[in-house]
């Protein structure tokens, strides 16, 4: 399906709507509470199921409970202020959040980011992608029963690269990296060797999950046909990241929007083809190999030079009156932050955009019509971080 | 991709008597909006989905703009009568008064639109409620692009924009017995989150007065 088709083909009123499934009659339907303690549910989130027998017929996602206001938080305080509360959203993926505030801020301000401090952000975007797909990919197989191995096998490698995190920011997880105009401090010769020496083991690591997981015949026999998303649903829902490609359409922002120094780089996306969660997970695992690409290219051609714009000011910081929307493909997703300026050393108005929570938008068309314990699959094929979904 | 003007002449060829209004963005970002009429947003927002390709909602919020008290400094001429050497003239005197007037705030709800099909994008529409206090309706763009569901039921919570057409709008954050909207300007926070009159309100009132009793 290529994309015009989405826009040009007229559907009926209501289409993009969850089903409205009957109960079969016999017997009663059962209610149950998934969460918000239930361990797949990656943190505090509920999910109001009714069921008939095995089957889901009814489903509402319940939200709210690491609600923290982080929107008011920072129109409280300066713009730099909330950068460390950016690394809190998707705890595993900090320095994409990162990335993306200062994205939105330098869209704000018209600030110009050195060609060194670009190659850093691409490396260590893409290194946030490879250790969030292989945890995920791992979270997902240990949700179906594989209790263990797999995840281990990802949290080995996950490892190394928040080693490499630490050594370069100071933090495993809550990195605080970028600045607006650059990064905060310069990646030494020792660093980036050592990242090569990380990247060069990832094909091998990338090679085991497939052998050991991809032909799994419990693995296909639990996720293949399970959780299908039409594309154009897809679309119309706002469905974003690896979740959006293996539903089939073409559409990654490091290509459409070319941030940052996307366009230096060659790599495919990966689509699928059966929009089930056995795609998401491949999707996920193509991706990882695509990123490793990136990052072998990167490491190459990462030229010197300083990390920080010269004329950036960092106190005083005040952007001119306007507004600004920007974004770049997290790992999750679309991650986007609107940012309101009047004038101020605060921002008026400081919104994120969360994948998370957009991406769940569909979960109930999802698991319609699906067994109970498919749902703890479905939610899994989504990847969500809770600390954004609820913010 | 085409410019604003270009998407608001396409619009008013297509949906008569709109009311599209463009908004500058002075910032360098560059990325101009476009304000509709709520009485037509959904006609206009179905003409941009079905004609225009903007496929993608991408992303929906609230902003709050409160009441704002604009002073002014105007010269007034009076006319005063005086006591000069006995006579009483009557005297036009120039005078400097300040006069406040409220101008009224408005709850406005952003929509940041991309084509998925062109790969274009973003064209940001935004409404605007006539008040921040009873006429806080707009319509809802739910039944066009399905990713506003859960935004407008955020935005319904922390800013208090009702959505008509919505089809299912609950608070999404706070709890459902929470009764104000955090994200306004004007919020404040209760002194404690948790507080609920107990028992020992009372005696811790008894024991009050006694206290001041015996002092």
């Amino acid at each position: 399906m290529t994309g015009t088709e989405f826009v040009r083909e007229r559907k009926p009123e209501g289409w993009n709507r969850p089903p409205i499934i009957e109960p079969d009659g016999e017997g009663e339907l059962l209610e149950v509470a998934m969460g918000p303690h239930h361990p797949s549910t990656h943190g505090v989130f509920r999910m109001d199921v009714a069921l008939d027998g095995e089957r889901v017929i009814r489903l509402k996602p319940v939200f709210g409970y690491l609600h923290r206001n982080h929107e008011k938080l920072a129109e409280g305080m300066s713009y730099l202020g909330s950068m460390p509360f950016t690394d809190r959203l998707d705890y595993i993926c900090s320095l994409t959040n990162n990335w993306a505030y200062a994205l939105a801020v330098e869209k704000l301000t018209g600030q110009e980011v050195p060609e060194r401090a670009e190659y850093l952000r691409v490396i260590l975007g893409e290194l946030t992608r490879v250790q969030n797909h292989a945890s995920s990919i791992g979270f997902l197989i240990q949700e179906m029963g594989a209790s263990g191995t797999p995840l281990m096998y990802a949290f080995r490698e996950r490892e190394k690269i928040l080693d490499l995190f630490e050594s370069l920011t100071g933090s495993r997880m809550m990195c605080n990296y970028m600045r607006f105009g650059g990064c905060r401090v310069d990646a030494s010769e020792a660093w980036l060797n050592a990242t090569r020496k990380v990247v060069a083991g990832l094909p091998g690591f990338v090679d085991e999950m497939d052998r050991l997981l991809s032909t799994n015949e419990i693995l296909m026999a639990r996720t293949q046909g399970v959780g299908i998303l039409r594309p154009e649903l897809a679309v119309n829902a706002g469905v974003t990241g690896p979740m959006l490609r293996a539903s089939g359409v073409n559409y990654d922002i490091r290509k459409v929007d070319g941030y940052g120094i996307y366009n230096r780089f060659n790599f495919r996306v990966p689509l699928g083809d059966h929009w089930d969660v056995y795609d998401r997970f491949m999707i996920r695992m193509l991706e990882m190999r695509e990123s490793i690409g990136i990052l072998i290219q990167a490491l190459k051609e990462i030229p010197g030079g300083p990390v920080m714009d010269p004329k950036a000011k960092i106190r005083g910081f005040r952007p001119k009156l306007g507004e600004a929307y920007g974004r770049i493909e997290a790992p999750k997703g679309e991650l986007g932050f609107y940012l309101i300026s009047d004038g101020g050393p605060n921002p008026y108005r400081y919104r994120v955009r969360p994948p998370s929570l957009i991406n769940l938008t569909i979960l109930e068309d999802m698991c319609l019509g699906q067994n109970v314990a498919d749902v703890v699959l479905i939610f899994g094929s989504v990847d969500i971080v809770l600390g954004e979904v609820d913010r | 991709m085409k410019t604003v003007d270009e998407i608001k002449a396409a619009i008013e060829a297509a949906v008569p008597g709109a009311g599209l209004e463009i908004v500058p963005n002075p910032s360098p970002s560059g990325q101009h909006s476009l304000r509709l009429a709520p009485s037509h947003a959904v006609a206009v927002a179905k003409f941009l989905r079905d004609e225009l390709s903007f496929d993608f909602l991408s992303n929906a919020t609230g902003v709050d703009w409160p009441n704002k008290e604009i002073a002014k400094k105007v010269k007034v001429t009076h006319q005063v009568t005086k006591t000069v050497d006995g006579v009483e003239p009557t005297v036009e005197e120039t005078v400097e008064e300040t006069r406040k007037r409220i101008e009224l705030g408005c709850l406005e709800a952003v929509y940041h639109l991309y084509s998925v099909a062109l790969k274009e994008g973003p064209l940001t529409i935004r409404m605007r409620t006539a008040n921040r206090t009873d006429q806080v309706e707009l319509p809802s763009l739910t039944p066009i692009w399905r990713s506003a569901e859960f935004q407008e039921r955020e935005i319904f919570d922390l800013f208090g924009i009702v959505f008509t057409g919505h089809p299912d709008l609950r608070r999404l954050l706070m709890w459902l017995e929470f009764k104000d909207h955090p994200m306004r300007r004007d919020y404040v926070e209760p002194d404690d989150f948790e507080y609920e009159p107990t028992a020992h309100d009372a005696v811790l009132a008894r024991a009050k007065a006694h206290r001041e009793a015996g002092q």
